[in-house]
């Protein structure tokens, strides 16, 4: 019966992890802001769009 | 897409009559904006959103500071030879399509790497590289698309400001703890007697013991911290019980498995904290895009155009302004210190100061205050006073800003604490002393249970919940809160107090009267005719009112600054202006604006320019009238007095030409004659009194641009739902009652239980989050009655 003990070690581990893992989210600002990502997400097919090569700068030039 | 409206900014298009790419716009600015995008492959811009644009403004020389590198290195959070990163403030930023194109800057310009939106404060974080764009086109850029950033003297120590996480760290650990406790606790609830369960029942405890030492010394530490402050200035505040349980309630546990006779009670230890501070977490709604502590600092610029004895034209910063600095002032640049006008006609514009909108003019010699604005054109200014010396800074010094409002008042919580506290610790200790006299090893026991289960848990989250849900139904209403409090000190209000300019009346507009003889078409036409000529504002606001007449040519034009216009056409001559210059001077006791105007030497009558009053306000004030005592405290003088009298019930007091101070004083008066006041402002000049109030709301056409420092910011167009939200507060504090019996209730039953020392581990792991749960749902769903029923 001591699996408990690995049980219980595997268990805490684990929940152990996802709380550091949550400390670090916090840290790196994560919580900060609860809306723009949630926007950005959906835009992921236009930002990979090939960047345009015409920009104000080369207007201007031409 | 209509052909009516814009198709960038949404305006109202049909007379503008520009198409391009079959498309109508309002302005050519509208226009170019639309163009730059379409020509850069950002047109999915108009996909997202309808005519999400905003017109973008003619900004020429405002932003020449920028070239001041002094200034800019203070603006840039990340500076080095080849990466800088800016935070730029953007009111605009408003819906989906702003964050997309904000966030595609890098297609506009090749130096911009990247660009982050934060939709919640209206940022966004630049990264580019000042070698080939420097800040200044950054800013210039971000203008001529519609997103001009605010920049002013707050944004001057940028990048120091530190983001406050500690609560959702500290919730963080609480809740780990409480639900590993809750899963450790499995056995001893079912009281199951098996063998192995009973050998490693233990561990279990221990293992539970280590969980909630964090909890105990680090979530619970703000509230050991309140209660010692609190007991220190002899208050016994809502944190003393709370702490007396959470100490019992650890110590008792941590004894109960040392001595092996029990599990102890952390998993009500842990839930009760995580509970509490799940509430706080709650009621700290903020609205981190407005700023409510606002004072001179966010509407003076950082820099201004020095003009050097050698006549150069210098950037520099605002707090380097000395004592007889020759100034320049470009047109819709903010005057930043007290100064004499020395060169160039001036206009102020001192809406930001006193709320009025419109513009005084004034000539060479003549003093101008800091906080006003110029229009039409630049002008030169002689400095008088330093930035912090001048008029309108001096405002600041006043004490009543150094006074923290939540700190005097006793909140509906604190007040039922005092009571519940006294009544608990005797409850406590006359059953001790039955015990002693009865069984006297269960005294002890009695005594802790006593105190574990009257841990007032239920009562100090009624309010933290129930005031975080006000306050956001508020906010969807268009009205911000500084905090919770706020709420509470409007359910007291008797007293309301409004500013008159811009408070009551619309800023933008006014309604024009002609008193007078009958003008003739010719002379109608002559009139326009001279008034397209002028520049002055109250020409303006007259040549749009006047009927489109034909416009003729003038063969004599003459304006005389600050007094009128003379003009001529044919045989005809016209005369507009003052009073005094048409030579009529029997109206000249007036106390209106009024424009004068006399044909072929005959006084034909005077345009006179009135104030436009917000919608809704006479049935208002006639709804208030039957709770509040109502005042007017109006910085203007008393011309408008017999139009609000007509408009306004009878009992409402009337004060004319109060300054600041007389506004603060008038407040503090009555205030110490037991009144509470709520005062409605709107501008700099109100500062003080919003600052002395109980509750000092700002209103505010903008709310993300202007406002003075206040406590609740309340969007222009929901005036009139004034009375509404004072009746939510009051609501909302009935409900907050409510709850407090509902706990009072289960105190009871769990007192009954702790007496008779049967209170197990079991009981009160049931009873403890039944009480918190079931009275979070309570507030949660009478706070959405009450909301819904406000729609």
């Amino acid at each position: 019966m001591s699996v408990i003990y690995v049980l219980l070690t595997i268990s805490i581990i684990v929940a152990v992890g996802f709380f550091i893992a949550f400390i670090m989210a916090v840290k790196k600002g994560q919580y900060d802001d609860s809306y723009t990502p949630s926007v950005r997400m959906l835009f992921e097919d236009e930002l990979v769009k090939e960047t345009s090569e015409k920009t104000i700068l080369t207007k201007k030039d031409q | 897409m209509s052909k009516n409206t814009c198709f960038h900014c949404g305006l109202d298009a049909a007379s503008a009559k520009i198409t391009f790419d079959d498309k109508a716009f309002c302005c050519n600015g509208c226009q170019t904006v639309y163009q730059i995008f379409s020509e850069n492959d950002l047109s999915c811009y108009y996909d997202l959103q309808d005519s999400p644009g905003a017109t973008p403004k003619d900004i020429e020389g405002k932003y020449n500071f920028l070239e001041n590198t002094k200034i800019v290195e203070q603006l840039l959070e990340f500076n080095n030879a080849t990466t800088q990163i800016v935070t730029l403030y953007i009111p605009h930023i408003h819906c989906s399509s702003c964050i997309w194109i904000l966030e595609n800057l890098n297609k506009l310009h090749p130096n911009i790497s990247s660009s982050i939106v934060n939709f919640g404060k209206k940022t966004v974080r630049i990264n580019f590289n000042i070698e080939l764009l420097s800040l200044k086109e950054l800013v210039i850029l971000l203008s001529s698309i519609g997103y001009e950033p605010f920049i002013s003297l707050d944004d001057y120590s940028v990048g120091k400001k530190h983001i406050n996480r500690t609560l959702i760290y500290k919730l963080g650990v609480a809740g780990f703890a409480f639900g590993n406790v809750m899963f450790l606790s499995f056995p001893e609830y079912f009281q199951v007697n098996e063998f192995w369960l009973e050998q490693f029942k233990p561990l279990f405890r221990w293992l539970m013991f280590a969980f909630s030492v964090p909890v105990v010394f680090y979530s619970a530490q703000d509230y050991f911290i309140s209660a010692y402050k609190g007991l220190r200035t002899n208050i016994l505040n809502i944190d003393v019980p709370i702490v007396v349980g959470v100490t019992v309630l650890f110590i008792r546990s941590t004894a109960d498995i040392i001595i092996n006779t029990g599990s102890g009670f952390f998993d009500s230890l842990t839930g009760l904290i995580f509970f509490l501070l799940l509430g706080k977490f709650f009621q700290q709604k903020t609205y981190s895009f407005l700023s409510f502590e606002r004072d001179y600092k966010s509407y003076f610029p950082i820099g201004i155009t020095k003009i050097t004895n050698d006549n150069e034209e210098e950037s520099i910063q605002v707090y380097d302004i000395k004592k007889g600095d020759r100034l320049l002032i470009r047109n819709e640049e903010l005057i930043p210190v007290d100064c004499i006008l020395i060169k160039g006609s001036a206009r102020i514009d001192y809406s930001f100061v006193t709320g009025e909108s419109k513009t005084v003019s004034k000539q060479s010699g003549d003093k101008l205050f800091a906080g006003g604005k110029q229009l039409y054109g630049s002008i030169e200014v002689d400095v008088l006073k330093s930035v912090e010396q001048s008029y309108l800074t001096q405002l600041w010094s006043n004490d009543v800003f150094k006074n923290d409002k939540e700190l005097s008042f006793t909140n509906i919580t604190n007040k039922i604490s005092k009571r519940f506290t006294i009544t608990i610790l005797s409850i406590a200790f006359l059953a001790t002393s039955f015990w002693l006299m009865f069984d006297s090893s269960k005294a002890l026991n009695v005594f802790t249970s006593v105190l574990i289960i009257a841990c007032p848990c239920a009562i100090a989250l009624a309010a933290p919940f129930t005031l975080g849900n006000i306050l956001r139904i508020l906010g969807k209403k268009k009205f911000y809160l500084k905090n919770a409090s706020v709420i509470e000190q409007l359910s007291k209000i008797n007293t309301i107090i409004f500013d008159k300019t811009g408070t009551i009346t619309a800023n933008k507009e006014t309604t024009i009267n002609y008193e007078g003889l009958e003008l003739s078409k010719n002379e109608e036409s002559l009139l326009k005719s001279t008034l397209r000529g002028s520049n002055h504002p109250l020409s303006r606001s007259l040549y749009q009112l006047l009927n489109q007449n034909d416009i003729v040519t003038l063969d004599a034009y003459e304006e005389h600054l600050g007094k009128g216009i003379t003009a001529s056409y044919k045989n005809e001559n016209i005369k507009v202006g003052s009073a005094s210059f048409i030579g009529h001077s029997a109206h000249t006791a007036t106390l209106n604006t009024s424009v004068h105007v006399s044909t072929n030497n005959t006084y034909k009558g005077k345009f006179t320019f009135y104030n436009t009053y917000r919608k809704g306000l006479s049935q208002l004030f006639n709804t208030l009238k039957k709770e509040f005592d109502l005042v007017i405290l109006s910085g203007d003088n008393s011309g408008e007095k017999e139009n609000l009298t007509k408009l306004l019930p009878t009992k409402t007091k009337l004060l004319f030409d109060q300054k600041p101070e007389d506004k603060l004083e008038y407040i503090k008066y009555h205030q110490s004659e037991g009144a509470n006041v709520l005062m409605i402002g709107d501008g700099l000049n109100d500062a003080g009194a919003l600052a002395q109030s109980n509750v000092g709301i700002a209103i505010s056409e903008n709310v993300n641009v202007f406002s003075p420092a206040c406590d609740a910011i309340l969007d222009a167009s929901k005036f009139n739902q004034l009375y509404h939200y004072i009746n939510i507060s009051k609501s909302a504090i009935k409900i907050i009652k409510w709850s407090f019996l509902l706990s009072f209730i289960y105190n009871c039953i769990g007192l009954y239980f702790a007496i008779t020392g049967q209170l197990a581990p079991v009981v009160a792991a049931i009873l403890m989050p039944l009480s918190s749960i079931s009275i979070v749902a309570f507030t949660t769903i009478a706070t959405n009655i009450l909301g819904r029923k406000f729609e």
